[in-house]
């Protein structure tokens, strides 16, 4: 606009000309370069033979796969075998996340300590776990979990009926059935029920200072619909219980050394950045504001759960969102070793029908889907808890 | 509860004046944090039990039940850590299948690449000087490794591995990453709308998607995209894939330097007459850029432990040279522990030396010395 004052009419001083030139050639190139791979592609594709096409999602996968939590055999489709890897994938994630979340909570408060004991066990815990790469811990653990321990018939029993042996962890488990996910269900109501009443008897007390009991219904509200559908469905609660045996454990359910080694390693190396993060988020709340909780009387637990915490959560968030995305995304390094995770299955997906594009493309497509998924609940849970400017 | 309450507490019982007691004041300042109460006893007696027990393993497995000689038979009967494995076995894992007569080539550019990143640590030689440094650090390493000129035998990359492979793979990870995600973090906080969203794709998608995938990526199809009779060397694929991750990592740190540079700095030096280009190189980004260099400290300290990954897909790197020594015939099942252990002890000491100085700098940085 400048040069066109000054009455020059070449276009390319026009900085709203240029502005479009510059885009246009940055889409262009980008184009031309796209197409110019996608005609590479095509001729390397025809001239070594290989399909084209997701057609092969719903051809007869015939490989197994060690442990899948839905159900799965060899004579199932591919797209059933990747949908496996997912959720194999996401509960090791999950279980992951939670481990690590609490691990991280009390080394982060521990390093905060001021026993200098306490603080300086915290310190080496977390520089032992964030200066040595993860594939290494996990190889690690693997390693030891399958030499150093005990074989089957000599499992050590570390809490009563829970066996450790160099084939995993066997826990007690029971027999899911579409009655337990009632009760669940009738459980979760009443939970969501008990959080209702409870709001709006602080935004009563809130509003008119008068504070009532309300925990006989809170308790009601928790307790009653969990017994009503225990009454209709009467499902059956015996638990399967390990047991040693002869020659192996009978009974329970078992955590295989892949898994249990990969939820190892995932969670105390997660654990590790958590406390870092809990630590900073504690530290940045002035030194005021425990001064004028202790002023107003509460105590130190009270002043760390009203005061505190609801102030540190404002830093702790962001960074920790970011910390459960690069968890979730490190379980990947399940390939590694040997839990069919989604990565592992699309891999001898793509070694047997040598679709190499389509496989990377559905296993990139899902983590970043998951991943834009973790990531819009945790910006709507930061908007939550962030601070409310007036 | 040891809690930060704690801490504010201790805050306010400092004393103002010199108390002249000196004997009391260190039973106090020592002491009670330890036995002040029953719970801090306890704790610390648990802490005490913890580090013991910590200690005695550790010194008993690599001191008193150590098995110093013999092979490894005497390894296969013993109870601790095999030091014969490691008199075997320590210049394959470092060196891994570099050819053993030209090992002082690679261990002369290690020495060569860790003393330039010793300089460039220093802030006081932060000038243009360092990218001669650099240049000279590259050419003399590249000359080293490969071989081919002055006499040195030539050595292909498929013979490069172990530490130095590690090295190699962060630095120039590292060292091509910086300039591209330098150019994504100004394309993503420009003005121009097609530009900004080609960026935010590029960066948010490598960003979503874990390194393991954009190496397989890397690896298997990025021989269909290229033209016919064109093949690009498999360390090459994976150092693409390396680099590509990090420029979008360094990106948004680059970012975040960007966004602390007030409007102001900006609007002075359009007033000034300086046209974007300018603008950027000699007013934002010298100023972006100190403020992004403890997260690129960190942002570094990540890639050189996520060069492991790339044992996945089948190249040696250090971790990779380590399991295989482990997995020799000679010692399988026998050194089970040794190598992780030095593994781990000497990405210990990389990281941690790395991590200490980005505390230093961060330190420095708000102490406001620029």
């Amino acid at each position: 606009m400048r040069v066109d004052a000054l009455g020059g009419t070449r276009l390319l001083y026009n900085l709203r000309f240029r502005a479009i030139l510059y885009q246009v050639l940055a889409v262009g190139g980008i184009v031309l370069l796209g197409l110019y791979l996608f005609s590479n592609v095509s001729q390397k594709l025809a001239e070594q033979n290989i399909a084209t096409g997701f057609g092969y999602l719903s051809r007869e996968a015939g490989f197994v796969i060690s442990q899948t939590l839905i159900d799965y055999k060899p004579t199932d489709t591919y797209g059933r075998a990747i949908l496996a890897g997912i959720v194999n994938t996401v509960w090791v994630s999950a279980w992951s996340v939670v481990l690590a979340t609490i691990i991280g909570l009390f080394v982060g408060i521990a390093r905060l300590s001021r026993n200098p004991l306490l603080a300086f066990l915290a310190f080496l815990y977390v520089e032992a776990l964030r200066n040595v790469p993860l594939l290494l811990y996990l190889f690690l653990w693997y390693a030891l979990i399958v030499t150093s321990l005990p074989t089957v018939r000599e499992a050590w029993e570390i809490l009563p009926h829970v066996f450790l042996s160099n084939s995993g962890l066997t826990v007690p488990s029971l027999m899911w059935t579409s009655a337990h996910s009632m009760i669940l269900a009738a459980l979760i109501l009443g939970g969501v029920l008990g959080v209702f009443i409870h709001r709006r008897a602080t935004a009563q007390r809130i509003t008119s200072g008068k504070s009532r009991r309300t925990w006989p219904l809170v308790a009601m509200a928790l307790l009653i619909p969990p017994a009503l559908a225990l009454l209709i469905v009467q499902p059956d609660f015996t638990i399967s219980l390990p047991e040693k045996g002869r020659f192996r454990l009978a009974g329970g359910s078992q955590l295989t050394p892949e898994f249990t080694a990969l939820l190892l390693g995932l969670s105390l190396s997660a654990s590790a950045g958590i406390a870092e993060i809990v630590r900073s988020g504690i530290l940045s709340v002035r030194k005021g504001q425990w001064e004028a909780a202790r002023a107003l009387g509460l105590k130190d637990g009270l002043t760390m759960r009203l005061v505190v915490l609801p102030q540190a959560l404002r830093v702790i968030i962001p960074p920790l969102t970011s910390s459960y995305l690069s968890l979730f995304k490190n379980s990947s390094l399940a390939i590694a070793i040997g839990y069919p995770d989604l990565v592992m299955v699309s891999n001898t997906t793509m070694n047997q029908t040598g679709q190499a594009i389509e496989g990377i493309a559905i296993f990139m497509l899902v983590y970043l889907g998951l991943s834009i998924a973790i990531s819009l609940f945790m910006n709507w849970y930061n908007s939550r808890v962030a601070l409310k400017e007036r | 509860m040891t809690t930060a309450t704690d801490i504010a507490e201790a805050q306010l019982k400092m004393p103002l004046r010199r108390d002249p007691d000196v004997g009391r004041r260190l039973m106090h300042r020592t002491l009670k944090p330890l036995i002040g109460t029953p719970v801090n006893a306890v704790i610390t007696l648990v802490c005490l039990w913890i580090l013991w027990l910590g200690a005695k393993g550790a010194y008993g497995w690599h001191v008193t039940r150590a098995v110093t000689e013999g092979g490894a038979q005497a390894c296969k009967v013993g109870h601790g850590a095999c030091w014969p494995f490691y008199e075997a076995k320590i210049r394959f894992m470092i060196f891994g299948v570099y050819p053993y007569d030209e090992h002082w080539r690679v261990l002369l550019a290690m020495i060569i690449f860790l003393g330039a990143i010793g300089i460039t640590m220093i802030p006081r030689f932060w000038n243009r000087s360092l990218l001669v440094l650099w240049g000279v650090t590259i050419v003399a390493t590249a000359i080293l490794i490969s071989g081919g000129i002055f006499g040195l035998t030539y050595v292909p990359t498929t013979q490069w591995s172990g530490l130095p492979l590690s090295f190699l793979l962060s630095a120039i990870g590292l060292a091509f990453g910086f300039p591209l995600g330098v150019v994504l973090a100004l394309a993503r906080s420009s003005k121009l709308p097609a530009i900004r969203v080609i960026a935010i794709i590029f960066i948010e998608v490598i960003r979503g998607v874990p390194l393991i995938s954009i190496l397989f990526m890397a690896s298997v199809m990025l021989p269909l995209f290229m033209p016919s009779g064109i093949t690009v060397d498999k360390l090459l694929r994976a150092q693409i894939a390396i680099i590509i991750f990090a420029a979008a990592y360094i990106a948004e740190a680059v970012r975040g330097g960007l966004q602390a540079i007030p409007r102001g700095q900006h609007e002075a030096a359009s007033a000034m007459g300086l046209h974007y280009w300018q603008s950027m190189r000699l007013i934002v980004l010298p100023q972006a850029l100190k403020i992004a260099i403890p997260p690129l400290v960190n942002i570094s300290i990540g890639f050189f432990q996520d060069t492991t990954l790339v044992t996945i897909i089948g190249l040696l790197d250090f971790l990779s040279t380590v399991r295989t020594a482990m997995t020799d015939p000679n010692w399988v099942g026998i050194a089970v522990l040794e190598g992780y252990v030095f593994a781990a002890f000497v990405f210990l000491v990389f990281s941690y030396g790395m991590g200490a100085y980005s505390r230093f700098l961060e330190r420095r940085m708000r102490l406001g010395h620029d």
